[in-house]
């Protein structure tokens, strides 16, 4: 490794600031971390890539001191770390943004920046001056927001610049940023890049974790790639490839989803002047008028918040829409339930698979039959078919290649993917003719997100109209045959993939396009 | 010291831990009993006579284990579903009353039929009284801990009105008691001259019953998902209401079975005095087993020991009983405690 290392030329000269040691952390048999050793310079934007799983949260919590190394040690800025304390390394200019989030919400966020940092003697005093230190790092930085909003108030691009303030306010040279583009908007995450690359220049370092490799590509100077808690590669950026890097993470070549083109069959789904209200009366869709057809992937783009949500919950038979018309397989629907949803045909896969998809406290088998725990199949007489659900699952893991569990494992204790590839295996087994994919591959590794989207495809080709919500403008390209944007409860006419460019569907997502007058059929290719 | 997650959790951790918090608590309120000035051995050594020490002792400690088996299985169902029952005792006084009001004369059948039929109106009786807090939170959200909590009160002042108003026994000579539950709806003796009845038995399988209704019905298997994780389970189309009904129906069922048990198997007829607090001690035995319904058994026997033993244990040492209320809340708190063991590894460090 370390002659990889000495062969990156553009940052020879720079210096360490930051150094791992052989960092090697065991949980029980799993070893999360084996041997890392880790080099960062001063004025170098790092990024760390992994698969989930792969140990790179967990080597960030070793040098943030959440977690104690079993063997290596960290320096910083040339001097030793003392091990498991998080107050030697915000002293010593480490700072972290989490994933989650770690504000408290009814506080300002001037308040949340100063929390724990307010002198004992005359804090009050000391306030305007505190005030005085965010508004001139904010500005320098570029990170738009009011000090004395309420956290509670803000978005969470605004909630994640409090973060990266706050770390800075500590006087953090060394700013370790885990998966922050996972919650932005595309426009977001520029804006974020921009801070970035200023806070480079001005001589700070960034570790940026993700296994997002367009954006390790776009922002990182080096990456430094783990796979099983091992440090399999250290390059610079310039000399990297996707191809490459992604099989490094993964550890072998990573098969793209493959599909064979077939002619779209008939409507199977159709929305007509559709209207949906939110609790306080304001418009969640509006005049929505889609046409699904059979063994088409529809693409909905659009930034979160924009209507997907009412959507989703349309098509997932928690909602019934306030006006206009609702058809499934040709019949209106005029009473919804999940459960009279999944009987006509609707396989529906939620956004958030921990909190909605799963009951994580369950076993496999038994979220495997969460929808049809009262088909005749699997319940006869009120009781449970023990045998019968423990073949199933048995069959479906095997079929469905979910790694890592077998009948009886707890799901909270699989990964993203393989939770993921549970609720599929429920939804594709029952042979949907509708599917609402709602985020399908969000927070996926590269692995898991192909293997997602080729069931998707399977499916697909056994008929079924793909409904596939994302904010992930790439995958929407990818694999959709017709992309239509939402933009505050209006959908735009689909265009065929073939037709639509990044540029106009960013234009339309941000509310500039046109959002011309519906036309029956409009852009399917048949 | 840190924790850290078990990847995987050993069966015998799932029994060692309570046993050994269990232990503990014994061992600290050893340094009680040495405050009080009594010799610690000789001490344990009586609570043990007292609580299985003879056949008298055992039946003793049985008799008092089967309500609160009824009423533990009532507050392990009811948490099972995140349902927070707090209602036990006045499920409890329901029940009695409901068996009072058709087992003092109102309905005559022969014994094999009328003690099922009591148990039946009980549970009904119970059953019916949670449902209407049950009906609160599901249409207006009204926390459940609370209304459960104050209907107990409701109940137990109305069985006072009923015991020295109109159901008052003429032959009670004043007392505030109802007239006796009839010879047919009296539960059986099981050990010939001691008060251990058949209550027992029902009991026992009634804990079998819910352990097979959580693990291998369709229902229990709702009310685990629904408990779990609510959203998921309303998204994958499991009716929340229903499932959260049906629990209310069969929690408030099986303590007003409680009532029953006390009522027709020891006393005979209706008295303020019939339930020290079993509807509240209930949800501590549910705690300790874990809210597994044969769990429920264990620390029924256990919790009923601790009480019968100290009793013993006070007269003979001359220390308070109160070491019984002790000895189980230091119980408690160490068994949750060592749940936290259980899922995470501890390492020094």
């Amino acid at each position: 490794m370390s002659d990889v290392d000495e062969a990156a030329p553009e940052s020879a000269g720079a210096q360490s600031v930051l150094r791992l040691n052989g960092v090697t952390k065991r949980f029980g048999a799993l070893t999360a971390n084996d041997a890392v050793s880790l080099d960062l310079r001063s004025g170098e934007i790092l990024a760390l890539l992994g698969e989930n799983g792969a140990g790179k949260t967990t080597l960030m919590s070793i040098l943030f001191g959440h977690y104690v190394a079993d063997e290596g040690s960290i320096e910083a800025f040339g001097r030793l770390l003392p091990p498991g304390k998080p107050k030697a390394a915000i002293a010593a200019g480490i700072g972290m943004v989490h994933q989650h989030f770690t504000l408290g919400e009814n506080l300002s966020v001037l308040d949340n920046i100063v929390l724990g940092t307010e002198p004992l003697w005359a804090p009050r005093q000391q306030r305007a001056k505190a005030r005085a230190r965010v508004v001139e790092l904010a500005e320098h930085f570029g990170l738009a927001v009011d000090p004395h909003r309420l956290v509670r108030d803000l978005s969470v691009g605004e909630r994640q610049r409090v973060e990266i303030l706050k770390a800075l306010y500590r006087g953090a040279r060394v700013l370790i940023l885990d998966e922050p583009t996972a919650v932005l908007a595309p426009k977001e995450i520029e804006t974020l890049f921009a801070t970035l690359k200023t806070m480079v220049a001005e001589g700070l370092s960034i570790i940026f974790i993700s296994h997002k490799l367009n954006e390790v590509m776009a922002i990182a100077d080096r990456v430094a790639v783990l796979r099983q808690g091992k440090l399999v590669a250290e390059l610079p950026v310039a000399g990297a490839s996707k191809q490459s890097l992604a099989q490094a993470m993964v550890g072998r070549p990573v098969a793209p989803p493959v599909r064979h083109p077939l002619p779209p069959g008939e409507v199977v789904m159709q929305l007509a002047g559709l209207m949906l209200h939110g609790e306080a009366g304001q418009p969640l869709l509006e005049d929505l008028h889609l046409l699904l057809y059979g063994r088409e992937i529809l693409g909905i783009a659009g930034v979160s918040g924009n209507g997907q949500g009412a959507l989703a919950a349309l098509i997932s038979g928690l909602r019934l829409p306030d006006g206009g018309s609702f058809d499934l397989l040709g019949a209106p629907v005029k009473q919804t339930s999940p459960l009279a949803m999944q009987r006509r045909g609707v396989g529906r896969i939620p956004e958030d698979r921990h909190a909605i998809g799963v009951v994580g406290d369950l076993s496999v088998e038994e979220n495997l039959i969460l929808e049809a725990s009262g088909d005749p199949r699997f319940c006869t007489l009120g009781l449970l078919r023990g045998g019968v659900i423990r073949r199933h699952a048995r069959a479906l893991i095997e079929r469905f290649d979910i790694r890592g569990a077998d009948p009886t494992t707890t799901t909270r204790a699989l990964s993203g993917g393989n939770m993921q590839k549970v609720i599929l295996a429920r939804v594709l087994s029952e042979k949907p003719r509708v599917i609402l994919a709602n985020q399908p591959t969000r927070g996926l590794d590269v692995g898991a997100a192909a293997k997602v989207q080729q069931l998707l495809f399977e499916a697909c080709a056994e008929g079924a109209g793909i409904i596939l919500i994302s904010e992930d403008l790439e995958e929407l390209l990818q694999i959709s045959d017709r992309i239509a944007v939402l933009y505050r409860g209006h959908l735009s006419n689909p265009v065929p993939v073939e037709e639509a460019s990044l540029t106009e569907l960013g234009l339309l997502m941000s509310g500039h396009g046109e959002f011309e007058a519906y036309r029956e059929g409009a852009g399917h290719a048949a | 010291m840190r924790l850290e997650p078990r990847a995987h959790v050993p069966f015998w951790l799932n029994i060692a831990a309570p046993i050994a918090a269990v232990g503990l608590a014994f061992a600290f309120c050893a340094l009680l009993i040495v405050w009080a000035g009594a010799p610690v051995l000789e001490a344990y050594q009586a609570l043990l006579r007292g609580a299985f020490g003879s056949v008298f002792a055992v039946t003793e400690t049985l008799t008092r284990a089967a309500p609160l088996i009824f009423t533990g299985l009532a507050a392990a169902v009811a948490f099972r579903a995140k349902l927070w029952n707090i209602g036990g005792e006045g499920q409890l006084y329901a029940g009695a009353l409901a068996a009072t009001y058709f087992g003092t004369g109102l309905v005559t059948l022969p014994p094999l039929i009328m003690v099922p039929f009591l148990f039946l109106v009980g549970a009904i009786a119970g059953g019916l009284l949670l449902l209407l807090p049950v009906i609160l939170k599901l249409k207006l959200r009204v926390d459940e801990v609370v209304t459960t909590l104050l209907l107990n009160f409701v109940v137990i002042l109305f069985a006072n009105y009923l015991l020295f108003g109109p159901w008052k026994d003429p032959l009670a000579m004043g007392w505030p008691q109802a007239a006796p539950i009839i010879e047919e709806g009296i539960l059986s003796p099981l050990v010939p001259r001691m008060r251990l009845h058949s209550g027992l038995i029902w009991a026992l399988a009634f804990a079998i019953f819910a352990w097979g209704f959580i693990r291998f019905s369709r229902w229990g298997f709702q009310i685990r998902a629904v408990g779990h994780n609510p959203e998921a389970a309303a998204f994958a189309g499991i009716p929340i209401g229903a499932t959260v009904l049906r629990t209310a129906l069969l929690s408030g069922g099986l303590a007003g079975m409680a009532g029953v048990c006390e009522l027709a198997g020891l006393k005979g007829y209706l008295t303020l005095d019939l339930s020290p607090g079993f509807g509240y001690t209930g949800i501590a035995v549910a705690m300790l087993a874990g809210l597994h319904p044969l769990g429920v058994i264990a620390s029924a026997i256990f919790i009923a020991a601790i009480y019968n033993g100290a009793d013993a244990m006070s007269r003979a040492m001359s220390i308070s009983n109160y070491l019984a209320d002790v000895l189980t809340a230091t119980a408690l708190l160490l068994v949750l405690a060592s749940v936290l063991f259980v899922r995470f590894r501890p390492r020094l460090r």
